[in-house]
């Protein structure tokens, strides 16, 4: 089968291109970053299947963080058979050079022009016959988003070939055939063309996988300082602004750039950039998203619950009061509750955060934070993994890729999985929203932000060192297309119904079993050394110790362990908070503690897992204290 | 005539103008990490907001928006432009 691979800048919008070639498949946000390992699916060619391969978005094929040497490492793996180079036709200029370093590589290439309402918009207009007759390939306009273009994108695919590679000044060339003459016996055998692996070599990147043993032989490294020698910097900044300079005349000859329109997107940053108003528009956005999900829960919350609960206890009298009958209603109670208490709070949540990603405002908040960030002793881009983090912690996890320092993933993956992911919302709406009002959930994410900050500051302490400074593009505000934003919604909510809903039903039955048993005493005179320093019911011991399967889990079983479903009857104000408190920092759930393994080995994720729940004591013992004072 | 004189560090531009880069204090690796932003010697940068705080400060380059942090910023030398 044939592979296509889909290779662009960070935030040309790949993943949304990819989605809609394979069905919903990726999440895809308005910022860079998003895609961190490859994404595979299949798709349909000119009648033939292939497989569409999602790459992470690259500024440069020269060396980069992780996530792009991901990217980097498969295109020379000699496994891809055509790249589709996903442009943003809004930034054709800049994104030209991705374009002529693919033609050096040497691959079959197509250009997709995407984004062209974008490009419209600022008042670029492209003539993609003549790109195409300059490069020699197929160049294709589209608007991934809304679906234009994909078809002929599709059609354009098998005439895929090799683009005409630039060339460059007289000295730079000259350097580049030296090492060319050099590398040119080695280099047939891997199948990458002599010249990317000299300009490769010449820019001070190491070989590729393939050509491991090459050497740098002196007439490379003569090579190297004559041209650093010539130019007075190092060669990977000459080829770089070489590059530069060719993507800038190739795009006068094609591009027109007339006069921009000025619309809210150019101006918004006025106000929501404002060094004074920026802050209190973040509180007032953050605010407004904790009441219309705290609202709308609500609402929906009413609908559902009581014909649920009718029906659980229809059943339960129906079923008698054997063993068996307890199983099946406590497997009920565990979808009901998935129902009834997690969705209406879940749907809107995840509504609103891909409405507020994909217009563009997450990194802004990034930006706003960062000079809290610089502080902690972490900046950059280890704002992304937080950031992902309020939708899930694995995803925030991988994203900690992206950071090129070791010392800088380790902090940011004991950070960021500190952060509320969806499940964790859950029992924030659902218990503190819910009865204490949304201003204590608030308070609760806003307490959340502090802890972090404190906790960062600590681990700069046992960790010192500067991570590098922030350089993080800032994507332009986009009007998202609502088919986008279900599917994203879509999306997550499909790994809550997937993986979620079988793991309450199955603990909700095995929980009904130990009750059924009388193990509930014991289990929860176990984990008495958490309730009771925390001051709240030993009851609660089974449902926070469950919460480390899944999130959501500790809040349904709490409904279950006191039998009601209001929780008003069992808990106090106070000891609710406490609960969410808790619930919010102590360990992160069994996906993350897998996804920490496999990123940072086992060894650091056992101290992540101690650091988290001691933390979490803490905060529980904190709130407390607060709770004395309501 | 010395045109060093009117080199400032880009956090020192005042917000709303422009200035031409004209040289970058750093090693390669950050040289390069701003290189692939547009962000390199003899580019057009705009300074669009600077945050409070001595935060980040917000910059267009080549129609592209991109946050730098005080530090990196502090490191790029610019000429303003009228």
């Amino acid at each position: 089968m044939r592979r296509i691979a889909l290779v662009g800048q960070p935030n040309a919008g790949k993943s949304t291109l990819f989605n809609a070639l394979v069905g919903y498949r990726a999440v895809a946000s308005n910022f860079p970053g998003t895609t961190v390992e490859l994404l595979r699916g299949k798709g349909l060619v000119g009648g033939r299947p292939v497989e569409i391969v999602d790459l992470p978005g690259t500024y440069s094929l020269l060396a980069g963080d992780r996530a792009e040497q991901v990217a980097r490492d498969f295109l020379t793996s000699g496994e891809v058979d055509a790249v589709v180079n996903v442009v943003d036709a809004s930034l054709l200029g800049r994104s030209l050079e991705l374009t002529l370093e693919l033609a050096e590589l040497g691959l079959p290439l197509v250009v997709c022009l995407n984004m062209m309402d974008e490009a419209q918009h600022k008042g670029i207009s492209i003539d993609s016959d003549a790109l195409a007759e300059l490069l020699g390939v197929p160049v294709v306009e589209t608007v991934a988003a809304r679906g234009i273009g994909l078809k002929r994108l599709l059609s354009a695919i098998p005439q895929a070939r090799p683009a005409r590679p630039p060339r460059y000044s007289a000295d730079v060339e000259r350097a580049i055939s030296r090492v060319e003459a050099a590398v040119e016996s080695v280099t047939e055998a891997s199948g990458l063309p002599p010249r990317y692996v000299a300009i490769r070599l010449l820019s001070g990147d190491p070989p590729p996988k393939s050509l491991a043993r090459i050497g740098l032989s002196g007439e490379m490294k003569a090579a190297r300082e004559e041209l650093a020698r010539a130019r007075g910097e190092d060669p990977a900044l000459v080829l770089s602004a070489e590059r530069h300079a060719a993507a800038l005349r190739l795009f006068e000859r094609v591009a027109k750039v007339g006069h921009a329109r000025v619309g809210w997107r150019e101006r918004a940053d006025d106000l929501l950039m404002h060094p004074l108003l920026a802050y209190p528009l973040l509180a007032l956005i953050l605010f407004a998203l904790f009441w219309i999900v705290f609202r709308v829960g609500g609402i929906l919350e009413g609908l559902l619950l009581p014909p649920l609960e009718g029906l659980s206890q229809g059943l339960a009298s129906l079923a008698g009061g054997g063993l068996f009958s307890q199983l099946l209603v406590g497997a009920f109670q565990g979808l009901w509750a998935g129902v009834a208490i997690v969705l209406p709070y879940l749907v809107p949540f995840l509504f609103l955060l891909a409405l507020l990603e994909d217009v563009g405002y997450l990194p802004r908040v990034g930006y706003l934070m960062d000079a809290l960030m610089h502080r902690i002793g972490l900046h950059g881009k280890s704002v992304i993994p937080f950031l992902l983090g309020y939708g899930c912690s694995v995803p925030a996890v991988l994203a900690t890729r992206i950071l090129e320092d070791e010392r800088d993933r380790l902090v940011t993956a004991a950070l960021a999985v500190m952060v509320p992911c969806a499940g964790r919302a859950i029992v924030v709406f659902g218990l503190v929203g819910r009865y204490l009002g949304p201003g204590w959930a608030l308070f609760l994410y806003l307490l959340n932000l502090v802890v972090i900050g404190v906790a960062g500051w600590v681990l700069k302490r046992v960790f010192p060192g500067a991570g590098p400074g922030l350089i993080l593009e800032i994507p332009p505000y986009r009007l998202p297309a609502l088919r986008t934003l279900l599917g994203k919604v879509w999306l997550r909510l499909k790994d809550f119904v997937v993986v979620a809903w079988p793991l309450l039903v199955g603990t909700s039955a095995l929980f009904a079993l130990i009750e059924a048993l009388g193990w509930t005493g014991p289990l929860n005179a176990g984990a008495r050394v958490l309730t009771w320093p925390l001051g709240i019911p030993a009851q609660a011991g089974v449902p926070l110790v469950f919460g480390i399967l899944r999130k959501e889990l500790s809040l349904v079983m709490l409904t279950q362990a006191f039998g009601t479903a209001d929780l008003s009857l069992a808990l106090s104000q106070g000891q609710m908070l406490v609960f969410a408190g808790f619930v919010l920092f102590y360990m992160p759930c069994l996906a993350t503690q897998a996804a920490l393994g496999r990123e940072l080995g086992w060894k650091r994720t056992a101290l992540v897992l101690l650091f988290t729940t001691g933390i979490a004591l803490l905060v529980g013992l904190l709130l407390r204290g607060v709770a004395a004072l309501i | 005539m010395n045109l060093d004189l009117q080199e400032l560090p880009l956090p020192s531009l005042p917000a709303g103008t422009a200035g031409r880069v004209s040289r970058i204090h750093g090693g390669r690796g950050m040289a390069l990490r701003l290189a692939r932003l547009g962000v390199r010697p003899g580019a057009v940068v705009r300074l669009v907001s600077s945050g409070p705080f001595s935060g980040p400060l917000l910059v267009e380059v080549e129609g592209l928006r991109v946050a730098l942090g005080r530090g990196v910023a502090r490191r790029i030398l610019v000429r303003p432009l009228p």
